[in-house]
């Protein structure tokens, strides 16, 4: 079996607001085997991105962590010190968070700020620190590095602002990167090649990575397993080709649907809001925006059914009572290549 | 036959440099042409660092133009004197920053973010009426009025985008420089926002600039779309004929690379591979833009323009 090198168990998270409590996670668990890329999906606000900074001991100031834990070689992070955090923080748990500028400090030039965490964590001299950077700094794609290494973030645009926090994370060669968003800002030929240079380097010094992204492509091309957030919960989770082709919760049918193709000539938006985690329903968070509703995903949460070894989803649609429902076209497309495949694989 | 179409926007031989005269000058725009016409959307993609969103902000006149002619409206921007003209300006022409982030002040709530074209433009008589238009506009980008006494900090990337959004359309423009509006919203917003943007274009006639990195989604979009690399633009052309027939070479490229929701094929994926070594140019045979065949344009020399002919002829008729 694979070894684990994250766990996280039935986290729950509150934002204190002034308007009452935001319920910004609520009960999430999900594991990191090492050397494998998780992605995370799901709605604008579902909570991937809060999920992943509590990993890291960075939630902001009205955040509170109502329950759960986070195993890492052994050790509840959560019980964690600021000071040991410090530690751990870029050297062995690296984030590339979603706002490039924010991350970036405008008035330092931006050689320093890649050569600052081999400095400090690695203890490496100056000038040699400042030798790497500029390595990775070509490694990221940037052009005439030698003289843009003295530039100030402003100086460059977003999808470069994007590389150079990218080197920053990379640059220590840490144990779990977590990625946030990180080739939303770029283009798709820098886009390939960043994505490329992350898998090099998991498959050098055995990084795992989590992927936070809205581009169901890129999960396509790099998660090994992927979970579905909705409304601070996970909905679903399972292999790449699991969640592609074989997807069970209608919210994940939801997003499927909602991709264009080059050739769409519409688009299927998931209609309706989601809902406000000041007062989260009781249900199925979905169950609003659901054309597969039945009465108890308005009164009871689903469990987790189990859909193979691998893959699991939180919908009542997988109780053995349940009525059989025809999914969009999209996703009978989607199951039928699903049966090809498996068929294939049991001969 | 192209029918008589309004040019709402002329960009004349734009040029952009910064740092001018040092060693790290950048030419972000280098000598860059084209024209939107009314009611239409003009799709910008092309490499990071291209210089898609300084010419962005070039034409809503953040920046001075090192060179070259932004008309607007019949009147070049440049010449705008006195302080009717710019605020008239500013309100017919509205930007969509690419930072959800860095763009809205986090000491403001977010009603007066969303407020502030109304204010600076006194486009309302009352407070009962401003916040009634605060809260038809968060609603139409499909956030919550609840949401309108908070601050930024306290929403996610997606959130705070489809604030921006708001902004821009409270001051009720007649052109929209949308600078990566989508990229940070999940693909069911994306499709919501999309199609809201489509609706408010069919509604009041809106004019859009939509710059993206997503090339499925500027092509359903947009009309006609520009390719641009290292401050040039390569390629110009209806959406649809770009997509399926590129005559640039680096078009090609960046068409091969766009990520498929589909693992098989992703595993299988074929990139083509574009060296830009050939686009160096000579001074003394500059490469400008061609009307290779009607409506389709590729910037190279009068050498290169038969050879981008029989390109295009190949997938005429
Ligand atoms: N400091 C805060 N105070 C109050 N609420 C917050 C705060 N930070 C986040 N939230 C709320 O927590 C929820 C989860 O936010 P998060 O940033 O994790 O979303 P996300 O899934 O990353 O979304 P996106 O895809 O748009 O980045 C959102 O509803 C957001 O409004
Ligand atoms: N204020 C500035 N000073 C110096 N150089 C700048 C400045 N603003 C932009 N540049 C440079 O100009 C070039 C074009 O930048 P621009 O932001 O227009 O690119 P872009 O096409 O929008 O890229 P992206 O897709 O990454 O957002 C880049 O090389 C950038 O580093
Ligand atoms: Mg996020
Ligand atoms: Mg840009």
């Amino acid at each position: 079996m694979a070894e684990r090198i994250l766990d996280v168990k039935n986290l729950e998270i509150n934002f204190h607001t002034y308007a009452g409590d935001v319920k910004a996670i609520r009960d999430v668990s999900f594991h990191l085997n090492k050397g494998e890329t998780l992605a995370i999906v799901g709605e604008s606000g579902s909570g991937k991105s809060v999920t992943t900074k509590s990993l890291m001991g960075l939630l902001a100031n009205n955040a509170e962590v109502m329950g759960g834990s986070i195993m890492y070689h052994g050790k509840d992070i959560l019980k964690n010190s600021e000071k040991q955090m410090q530690n751990i923080r870029g050297k062995e748990i690296a984030m590339i968070f979603q706002d490039p500028m924010t991350s970036l400090d405008p008035t330092m030039k931006i050689g320093q700020q890649i050569a600052e965490p081999l400095i400090k964590h690695k203890k490496i001299e100056k000038k040699k620190a400042w030798a790497q950077a500029l390595d990775i700094l070509k490694l990221v794609g940037i052009t005439n590095a030698e003289e843009r290494i003295k530039d100030y973030p402003h100086q460059f645009s977003g999808g470069q602002r994007q590389r150079i926090v990218i080197a920053i994370a990379l640059v220590c060669y840490p144990e779990i990167l977590i990625a946030d968003e990180p080739t939303t800002a770029l283009d798709v030929t820098i886009q390939a090649q960043i994505l490329q240079l992350m898998k090099e380097l998991q498959s050098k010094i055995e990084t795992s990575i989590i992927f936070i992204t809205h581009d169901l492509g890129v999960v396509a091309g790099m998660a090994d397993r992927v979970a579905v957030m909705y409304a601070g919960q996970i909905v679903e989770y399972g292999t790449v080709d699991e969640i592609f082709y074989n997807p069970q919760h209608p919210y994940t049918w939801g997003l499927l649907n909602s991709m264009p193709t080059l050739t769409s000539t519409t688009l299927e938006a998931i209609p309706g809001t989601p809902p406000d985690l000041l007062d989260p329903p009781k249900g199925d968070a979905f169950a609003a925006r659901n054309p597969y509703a039945m009465k108890i995903d308005v009164e009871q949460k689903p469990p987790f059914f189990k859909v193979s070894d691998t893959h699991y989803a939180a919908t009542w649609l997988l109780h053995p009572d349940a009525p059989k429902v025809t999914p969009p076209k999209e996703i009978v497309r989607r199951h039928q290549l699903f049966a090809k495949m498996t068929a294939h694989e049991s001969v | 036959m192209v029918e008589k179409r309004k040019k709402l926007l002329e960009v004349k031989h734009l040029k952009q440099y910064f740092n001018v005269g040092k060693s790290d000058e950048v030419k972000a725009v280098d000598d860059v042409s084209f024209d939107i016409y009314e009611g239409e959307t003009f799709g910008l993609v092309g490499e990071s660092g291209s210089g898609k969103t300084t010419t962005g902000r070039s034409i809503i006149h953040l920046y001075n133009p090192t060179d070259g002619q932004i008309i607007f409206d019949g009147k070049d921007i440049s010449k705008m004197k006195s302080k009717e003209e710019t605020l008239a300006f500013r309100r017919k022409m509205q930007m969509i920053f690419q930072d959800p982030y860095a763009s809205l002040n986090p000491r403001m709530k977010i009603k007066d973010i969303v407020a502030e074209g109304i204010d600076i433009h006194h486009l309302v008589k009352n407070d009962a009426e401003r916040s009634k238009k605060v809260e038809d506009l968060l609603e139409l980008v499909g956030l919550n009025k609840d949401h309108s006494s908070r601050y930024p900090h306290e929403f996610s990337g997606g959130q705070r985008q489809r604030i921006g959004i708001a902004r821009a359309l409270a001051v009720q423009p007649k052109f929209i420089i949308a600078d990566e509006p989508i990229s940070a919203l999940d693909v069911s917003i994306q499709a919501q926002v999309v199609n809201l943007l489509k609706e408010l274009q069919q509604d009041r006639g809106l004019t859009y600039l939509f710059i993206a990195h997503d090339l499925s989604m500027v092509k359903y979009i947009s009309d006609r779309i520009g390719v641009m690399h290292y401050g040039k633009l390569l390629e110009v052309g209806p959406s649809d004929e770009i997509y399926t027939h590129p005559l640039h070479d680096y078009t090609a490229s960046l068409i091969s690379a766009v990520p498929v929701p589909d693992p098989e094929y992703e595993r299988n994926r074929k990139q083509i591979i574009y060296d830009p070594a050939g686009e160096i140019d000579h001074p003394e045979n500059p490469r400008t833009l061609h009307e290779v065949v009607p409506e389709r344009f590729v910037r190279c020399t009068d050498e290169e323009l038969p050879m981008y002919q029989k390109r295009a002829a190949k997938f005429t008729k």
